[in-house]
């Protein structure tokens, strides 16, 4: 890597103030640290330093979302040959179609996010951070395949603006950058977001994969087809028509955003994060625990106005996006509970909330978004709470002395 | 006697592991120094000039607040100079040794809060809050004494005692009187002895067990308004010899260590020599440590040892320049106690290599629970540290900044995936409490 180094000693120059392209110092910086390990050394303090860091930590995280993206592509092919009645395509043509479907909306992602997050750092002679390798695959995958690039692009600028880079950038965030993105695209543009058009992807990507869709098609997501249900039994359907069982959900050969179908997959990002310790087991579990708790309690009392009430626990878990949430979404340490009594309260509620909302408010089919973002604001507050008490106690202790 | 059991904390393994308890004499040193950033909480008012003459013992300076707190000379000789930096900062003062050996002989039957204070033994213990050397007018609810030290690579204190353990008694005969509380001696379970008038207490559990202020939290903490005195035994046992005879020893016994040396020793020299007179290796291109790894002080090899007097630590400064896409690495080389890499098989079960680099940028705080898992005291790390940089009084009040001291925070700055210099906030925090309050 020696010519790698050269180089980059070479054009260094260039980005220093002074310099031609002094306006790209921050990109410059954030490539050089990329590539070769800061040989700064401790000034204060401790003299040595554990080997990890932020970047390496970001990445455990998108290692961890690549089961979700690699299947991703390939539902996405599924679902699209299904529709267009080739079911008997081959899975890697499935998934080649499903690559060309979402490396746009990757792009986007990536370049409108890394692009602010560049500017960002360049204004406040910062170095880059790397919160947003993690946001740019997470965006992809929780937006429904269907969704026009420049949406991506708009929402995706909103939410790097607004939800984080006017609270002071990583780490500094109260929501999750991504959810954010995602509540912008829902709310922003409701009609692009459900629905049979927002799902599946029947036209051609890159031109690979032409054809009409067939007579029987729908692109309604299961629990899209819940919120709509009629009479005292649930009969659901997968695109062509033909019925689905928890098995296919828990598979995630269904219809959905493209993350969040598999269980599978999401389990598998889920043992990554755990075993490297870089999601809080307490979070993650908790939010299983409240979820199927509420799942539970709903199906005692199952009801045709609510039909998602008669969904079992277990379906409820497989069904949309609330493993994905439990798994990648409630465990961003940033926008978290940060105590550790804290973090089984605020997992818990996220759990409760998020199937509330999806079997009692008619209006979202799927809670598992609004119930992070909500308990994103209150994760705050917990940690008050949780810490009151030691403090109380700090307290008490001092005045018994007396 | 009570037994404790901490669990949070880390043995970090380093190479340059003492190998023998052999303890070797040093080679002469040219000069001694005393630099007072040591005794933190002391503004020093100088007693001699350059050019005087002065036994081992004989005051140097005193404290500008507290007049009766006087730093005196390790060494007999001429004090040759006292260096100064910016704005008239006094950074060392220099002594010549003449070889005299002339030493100052105190009345023994004196006060012992006068005998400790004139003898400069006084600025060699600590008082929670603060960290900083006790105040002489206010009586400490206790006084904790800890016998071992866990630190990466350090000596066995009991061990460098050797038999000067005698003088422990005497040393907490001294102390109890200085108390309306008690005075505790913290051991090791396998290095546990009675003393008489002490609470013993055994300690198990990993780094940063052999702390102190650790050690006192998890007795009784310090509440607003309280002060604990904190020392090590090596202390004591020099309080108890003035008591028993009436000269301060100023011999200390220093653990040379590390990566950066070829035969990690004992070594027998005085308070206060030079660097040199410790090292025989090459030093180029490696960073000298006076103390240990996680809080010691960075010397250059023309500077002196420093307070506490018992460590040095030569590590490499940068062992691999611009290691390639570091944060990918798969190499058990890159050392983590974390599982996001393979070293984590065996962090804390094997030595391994350290260099000075940080291996990272700065953050903010993003990864849960690394601060607390590291420091094991009732205490919220992570929102003391916030509101420390945050300024905010109150809360620092609120969250327990009384009951600790920035060593207690070493061992979470070296854990840290933010890369935050741990220890120089809870000092400023520390400070700009006390500067509010006094």
């Amino acid at each position: 890597m020696k010519f790698l180094r050269k180089y980059m000693d070479k054009i260094q120059p260039q980005f220093r103030p002074g310099g031609k392209l002094q306006k790209l110092e921050s990109v410059y910086d954030g490539m050089e640290s990329f590539l070769f390990t800061p040989n700064t050394t401790s000034s204060s303090g401790a003299h040595i330093h554990d080997g990890n860091d932020l970047k390496r930590t970001m990445i455990t995280v998108v290692v961890a979302l690549m089961p979700a993206l690699l299947f991703a592509m390939y539902n996405i092919g599924l679902q699209h040959y299904l529709a267009i009645g080739q079911p008997e395509t081959s899975w890697l043509t499935m998934w080649t179609f499903g690559l060309l479907a979402m490396l746009p909306v990757i792009v986007v992602s990536y370049v409108v996010g890394l692009g602010i997050e560049f500017i960002g750092a360049q204004i406040h002679h910062k170095e880059i951070q790397e919160g947003f390798l993690v946001t740019g695959i997470l965006i992809p995958l929780i937006a429904p395949i269907n969704t026009p690039l420049w949406m991506v692009a708009v929402a995706t600028a909103f939410a790097v603006i607004f939800a984080k880079e006017v609270f002071g950038g990583t780490g500094m965030n109260i929501f999750n950058v991504a959810l954010i993105t995602r509540a912008v695209l829902f709310f922003g543009y409701p009609s692009r977001m459900s629905g049979d058009e927002a799902f599946v992807k029947t036209d051609a990507a890159f031109g690979m994969g032409a054809g009409n869709t067939v007579d029987s098609f729908s692109g309604a997501t299961p629990l899209g087809q819940i919120a709509t249900n009629v009479g005292d039994s649930l009969s659901l359907h997968n695109v062509v028509g033909d019925p689905i069982t928890t098995c296919d959900a828990f598979m995630g050969t269904i219809a959905g955003s493209p993350g969040e179908t598999s269980m599978v997959a999401i389990l598998i990002g889920a043992a990554i994060l755990l075993i490297t310790g870089v999601a809080s087991w307490r979070v993650m579990c908790s939010v299983f625990a409240g979820g199927l708790a509420m799942a539970a309690l709903a199906n005692v009392f199952p009801s045709p106005t609510y039909p998602a009430s008669m969904l079992s626990p277990w379906a409820q878990l497989c069904y949309g996006g609330f493993a994905f949430a439990a798994v990648f979404m409630a465990t961003d340490p940033v926008t978290g509970a940060r105590t550790r009594i804290g973090q089984y309260i605020y997992g818990f509620l996220i759990g409760v909330f998020a199937i509330l909302i999806r079997i009692y408010n008619g209006g979202y089919p799927e809670g598992a978004m609004l119930a992070v973002l909500l308990m994103n604001a209150f994760a705050p507050l917990i940690d008050h709470c949780v810490i009151s008490f030691n403090i109380k106690r700090r307290l008490q202790r001092a005045n018994n002395k007396q | 006697m009570a037994n404790i059991k901490l669990k949070k904390g880390f043995d970090l393994i380093l190479n340059g592991q003492l190998t023998s308890d052999a303890i070797t004499p040093a080679n002469t040193s040219p000069t001694y120094a005393i630099v007072p950033d040591d005794f933190q909480g002391i503004i020093p008012r100088m007693d001699v000039k350059e050019g005087e003459s002065v036994q081992a013992g004989a005051i140097i300076y005193h404290d500008k607040n507290h007049e009766q707190i006087k730093v005196t000379a390790p060494v007999a000789g001429v004090v040759k100079e006292v260096r100064r930096g910016e704005r008239r900062k006094i950074e060392a003062i220099i002594i010549e040794p003449d070889g005299s050996g002339g030493q100052v002989t105190h009345d023994n039957k004196k006060d012992v809060k006068e005998l400790l204070l004139e003898s400069g033994l006084w600025v060699m213990m600590r008082q929670r809050p603060y960290d900083v050397v006790p105040a002489p007018d206010v009586t400490p609810r206790d006084i904790v004494v800890t016998c071992f030290d866990s630190a990466p690579l350090a000596p066995s204190l009991m061990q460098v005692l050797a038999d000067d353990v005698r003088y422990v008694a005497p040393g907490v005969e001294a102390l109890k009187g200085l108390t309306r509380g008690n005075v505790y001696l913290c051991f090791r379970p396998d290095e546990e002895m009675d003393v008489l008038n002490a609470e013993v207490v055994t300690v198990q559990g990993p780094h940063p067990a052999g702390n102190a202020g650790v050690q006192l939290a998890n007795i009784k903490p310090v509440n607003k308004g309280e002060v604990v005195w904190t020392l090590d035994v090596l202390t004591l046992a020099r309080i108890g010899k003035l008591m028993k005879t009436g000269v301060v020893d100023f011999n200390t016994v220093v653990a040379v260590t590390g990566e950066g040396v070829s035969t990690p020793r004992l070594l027998k020299a005085n308070m206060g020599c030079s660097i040199q007179s410790l090292l025989q290796d090459d030093v180029q291109g490696m960073r000298i440590i006076s103390g240990n790894v996680l809080t010691g002080i960075k010397v250059n090899d023309d500077e002196w040892l420093r307070a506490p007097y018992r460590h040095v630590t030569v590590i490499p400064e940068v062992a691999k320049r611009d290691e390639f896409m570091g944060w990918a690495s798969l190499s058990p080389k890159r050392y983590s106690i974390y599982r996001l890499f393979t070293s984590w098989l065996t962090a804390g079960k094997k030595p391994a290599s350290f260099d000075a680099r940080i291996k990272g940028g700065e953050r903010a705080i993003v990864r849960l629970d690394e601060y607390d898992r590291m420091l094991p005291m009732d205490i919220y790390a992570e929102f003391l540290i916030k509101a420390i940089i945050a300024g905010d009084i109150e809360k620092m009040e609120q969250l327990g900044i009384y009951e600790v001291a920035p060593e207690d925070f070493a061992l979470a700055e070296y854990a840290d995936t933010s890369k935050l210099e741990l220890q120089r906030i809870v000092r400023q925090g520390l400070d700009k409490l006390r500067a509010e309050m006094e």
